[in-house]
């Protein structure tokens, strides 16, 4: 986790792993002109930390302003260009580039590869963020301000703002550009550069969810850039793709969308069911129950993705037959996802725990994106999603799917490899009270939201009758404990990495860990494994293919 | 499950209440009941989904918890080698599926109730616009302009040193209210003017989003007399949160003179048919 090379020969210095000057020497050479998957996964990491923070201050605009009914803090404009930012900063620039990052840093330790297969490339796809999203950012300073409707860009509203809308298309294409390559990559280094014995079916599930969530990004992300292309062409170009004057139709934008959107939201979950099922048979000391089966069950929610997009549109005015089928679409999906829940659950059965905080992590992860899996089911019946739909609840729903379920198993990734990547322990005591406060504030945030929903509560509107008033105040509370308790994890990890008084970790880090990276030292050699490690049952989390 | 239990889980998600509510009230938990057949329907059916979750997340919760108690390391719990169960996954795959089969079979007939939209006694155009909504009563040439009303909106501005507190219905009101008769077959036909918005009123269970250029239709049949209140569900700019919806649902009779003065004001020069000893309406008239 070092910033600078400087810090890292003074960090690492006394370590005695090999490093046999591999590791660039300069800012410029270590970290701009780097192709090693370890500096690029710490580059992403920390650029999705930034990002976490900057679409958090957005977040904490939104439900400042909220805190009271009235608008005392911002100007309903303003307010939207702060709903639509923390949407796209989260889902882009924080959630899909940790995954990313995590994916790096471990996939070729992982399958027992040296670096990943397109180590070029890779610097590529890191290093177009950045710029991307100075363009996103940059874009709420200019004339006309942001993007002010919504992340889902639908027209004809999302073509009524400034000329800076451009910015934000050629930005998600360049997003598109980053994650695609990033995929290509992750493919091309499970399929190729596996050490041998390291069969497809051996495969730790992390390294299962991302090879499944690579291909989904290659299928959607182009049709994201489709559709937003076509928003261009409209804008400024005189077409009518979305126009219903000109014979288009402003529907058929939100049925593109959507066709990426859906799979988009598997792809942010798909590499948290793989970190969860790192973590939970680790600290259960139990195998992982039913490892087929989660690997099925992933590639069937992959597959089931493709098919269920409408279900974002039951109220855009769909033919009954439509209606019907996307709905027993989506219902089908509770039945993989139950398999993980109850493969999860099944692990702790009989396991001997323990709960150092990635298992804290992971339970609440299990346990919160679970009651946010029931509000999606919920939401899967039309008729009750007639009174759902666009409401509080749906932002409920989607935050505990999204933030303890995405973000936690982020964090539960992050305090679970981090003595591996830093070769030392974090404070164990500030790492349980990060999850208590966070776990604790998190629900005071987001449960409340769904009584607002069901009351009668809009999503996206900046100031609510006065009856919505107590349920407000009190997810605003829980959303500046929320915000303010992560400020807490940047300090364990900055603790870890460089504080004084940390201790060295062991190779395996963790009593029950088991799978190739916990074989590598901590910190692992800047080139993973320079010959392909001989792999033994004992190494891998799962050796037996007859389950 | 006794009605004791009922009315005891009822009270605590207050829905078992008979009475329905027209407006949010505070610390309101559940969703309204509504006044048409169809909304009831919906609440019941949102109801079930709940309990099922509420009775899986129990099952699922509870053997977390009971294994995070009874396997812990430091109580000496010694893990199991075992990783698979064809007999129990071949169970959790199976009876979810039952269970979701059961929940479609409701959802599907309800569905099929609200896209009924045949037979209707009289037809609303919706219109949305940024940011009002315009009724026009089909064949009536009769119009209301419905945006919010002037103490919402001198109040609802930025730093405005106005309390909403001491406003009525606060961003929940309009300057005219939309008037349906009750116990009719009512067809809306929704649109917009400019970009998308979406036409919900809770009691009736009915969000349809309003599609510049192209006409999505839904439908009521208002059990009670009462105002009913909702606000406009689809992001349509920056007054999105200040375009609400009010719908006075009054009596058959009542409708009929409401109607005709409306046709009053706002055809001056049309000859007017006499109200006094008109001959009773049938449904027919309205069409």
């Amino acid at each position: 986790m070092a910033h600078a090379s400087t810090h890292d020969d003074h960090a690492h210095g006394h370590d005695d792993y090999d490093d046999h000057g591999h590791k660039p020497i300069g800012f410029m050479d270590r970290w701009v002109y780097t192709t090693n998957h370890k500096d690029i996964g710490t580059m992403y990491l920390l650029f999705s930390l930034l990002m976490f923070f900057i679409g958090g201050a957005m977040a904490l605009v939104i439900r400042a302003e909220l805190f009271q009914p009235g608008l005392q803090l911002v100007h309903p404009e303003f307010f939207n260009q702060m709903t639509t930012m923390h949407a796209l900063v989260m889902i882009f620039g924080a959630v899909m580039p940790a995954f990313v990052g995590l994916a790096n840093w471990l996939i070729p330790m992982m399958v027992g590869a040296p670096d990943m297969a397109l180590p070029r490339m890779n610097n590529w796809s890191f290093w177009i963020m950045p710029f991307a999203f100075t363009l996103l950012l940059s874009t709420l300073f200019m004339d006309g301000g942001g993007p002010a409707g919504g992340w889902t860009l639908y027209p004809p509203l999302s073509l009524q703002g400034g000329d800076s809308f451009a910015y934000v298309i050629f930005a998600i294409h360049m997003m598109g550009v980053s994650s695609i390559m990033g995929a290509i990559n992750i493919i091309a280094t499970i399929l190729n550069m596996r050490a041998p014995g390291m069969d497809l079916l051996k495969m730790p599930v992390f390294v299962w969810t991302w090879l499944i969530t690579a291909f989904l990004l290659i299928a959607v992300m182009p049709v994201l850039a489709g559709a937003v292309t076509m928003l261009l062409t409209d804008k400024f170009f005189g077409t009518s793709f979305f126009n219903a004057l000109g014979g288009g139709d402003p529907v058929m934008f939100q049925h593109i969308f959507w066709f990426f959107g859906h799979p988009e939201v598997y792809i942010m979950i798909l590499p948290a069911f793989g970190i969860v099922s790192e973590i939970i048979p680790t600290f259960a000391r139990k195998p992982l129950f039913g490892y087929q089966a989660m690997v099925y069950a992933t590639a069937s929610i992959a597959f089931l993705s493709f098919i269920v997009w409408a279900h974002h549109m039951f109220t855009a005015g769909m033919p009954l037959g439509g209606e019907l089928f996307f709905m027993y679409a989506t219902m089908l999906i509770a039945i993989p996802t139950g398999v993980k829940v109850f493969n999860w659950v099944s692990t702790m059965w009989k396991g001997s725990m323990t709960f150092e905080t990635p298992m804290l992590f992971a339970i609440a992860f299990v346990i919160l994106f679970t009651i946010g899996g029931f509000s999606g089911l919920m939401l899967a019946i039309v008729p009750a999603d007639f009174q759902y739909h666009d409401t509080y609840f749906v932002v409920a729903h989607f935050h505990y799917v999204l933030v303890t379920g995405a973000i936690f198993s982020l964090m539960a990734a992050a305090y679970f490899w981090l003595p591996k990547w830093t070769g030392r322990m974090y404070n164990e005591g500030m790492g349980k009270a990060h999850f208590w406060l966070s776990t604790i504030s998190v629900n005071v945030l987001f449960f409340p939201q769904h009584f607002l929903g069901l009351a009668g509560m809009p999503r996206r509107i900046p100031d609510y009758n006065v009856m919505f008033a107590d349920f407000n105040m009190i997810s605003s509370v829980g959303a500046f404990a929320f915000g303010f308790s992560q400020l807490l994890f940047v300090y364990i990890v900055w603790d870890c990495a460089y504080g004084r008084k940390r201790e060295k970790a062991s190779n395996q880090v963790w009593e029950g860990a088991r799978g190739l990276e916990w074989t590598l030292a901590s910190p692992p050699p800047y080139h993973s494994f320079e010959t392909p490690p001989k792999i033994e049952p004992w190494m891998l989390a799962h050796s037996d293919v007859g389950h | 499950m006794n009605t004791k239990m009922k009315a005891a889980i009822g009270a605590i998600f207050s829905f078992g209440s008979a009475c329905a509510w027209a407006n949010p009230h505070r610390w309101q938990l559940n969703m309204t009941e509504g006044v048409t057949e169809v909304s009831r329907a919906v609440q019941v059916l949102h109801m079930q989904i709940f309990y099922i979750c509420v009775v899986i997340g129990a099952l699922v919760f509870g053997a977390m918890f009971y294994s995070m108690y009874k396997f812990r390391k430091s109580k000496g719990a010694v893990a199991a080698t075992w990783s698979h169960s064809t007999v129990a996954e071949i169970i959790w795959t199976v009876v979810p599926i039952v269970i979701l089969v059961v929940m479609c079979i409701p959802a599907t007939r309800v569905l099929y109730q609200m896209y009924d939209t045949s037979k209707p006694e009289m037809t609303v155009a919706v219109t949305g616009y940024q940011w009002l909504w315009e009724y026009e009563y089909q064949g009536e040439n009769v119009k209301i302009s419905s945006r919010l009303d002037r103490p919402s909106d001198q109040t609802r501005r930025l730093k405005s040193g106005r309390d909403p507190y001491a406003v009525d219905d606060y961003l929940i009101n309009v300057d005219n209210r939309l008037i349906l008769p009750i116990d009719t077959k009512i067809r809306f036909v929704v649109t917009a003017d400019d970009v998308i918005h979406a036409w919900w009123v809770p009691a009736f269970a009915i969000k349809q989003d309003a599609v510049p250029g192209f006409i999505n239709e839904a439908w009521t049949k208002i059990d009670e007399v009462g105002v009913y209140r909702g606000q406009c569900a689809e992001l349509c700019g920056k007054d999105h949160g200040f375009m609400p919806i009010v719908v006075e649902a009054v009596t058959k009779a009542e409708f009929q003179t409401r109607l005709a003065q409306m046709r009053t004001e706002q055809n001056p020069l049309e000859p007017q048919p006499v109200l006094a000893g008109a001959p009773a309406l049938t449904a027919s008239s309205f069409e």
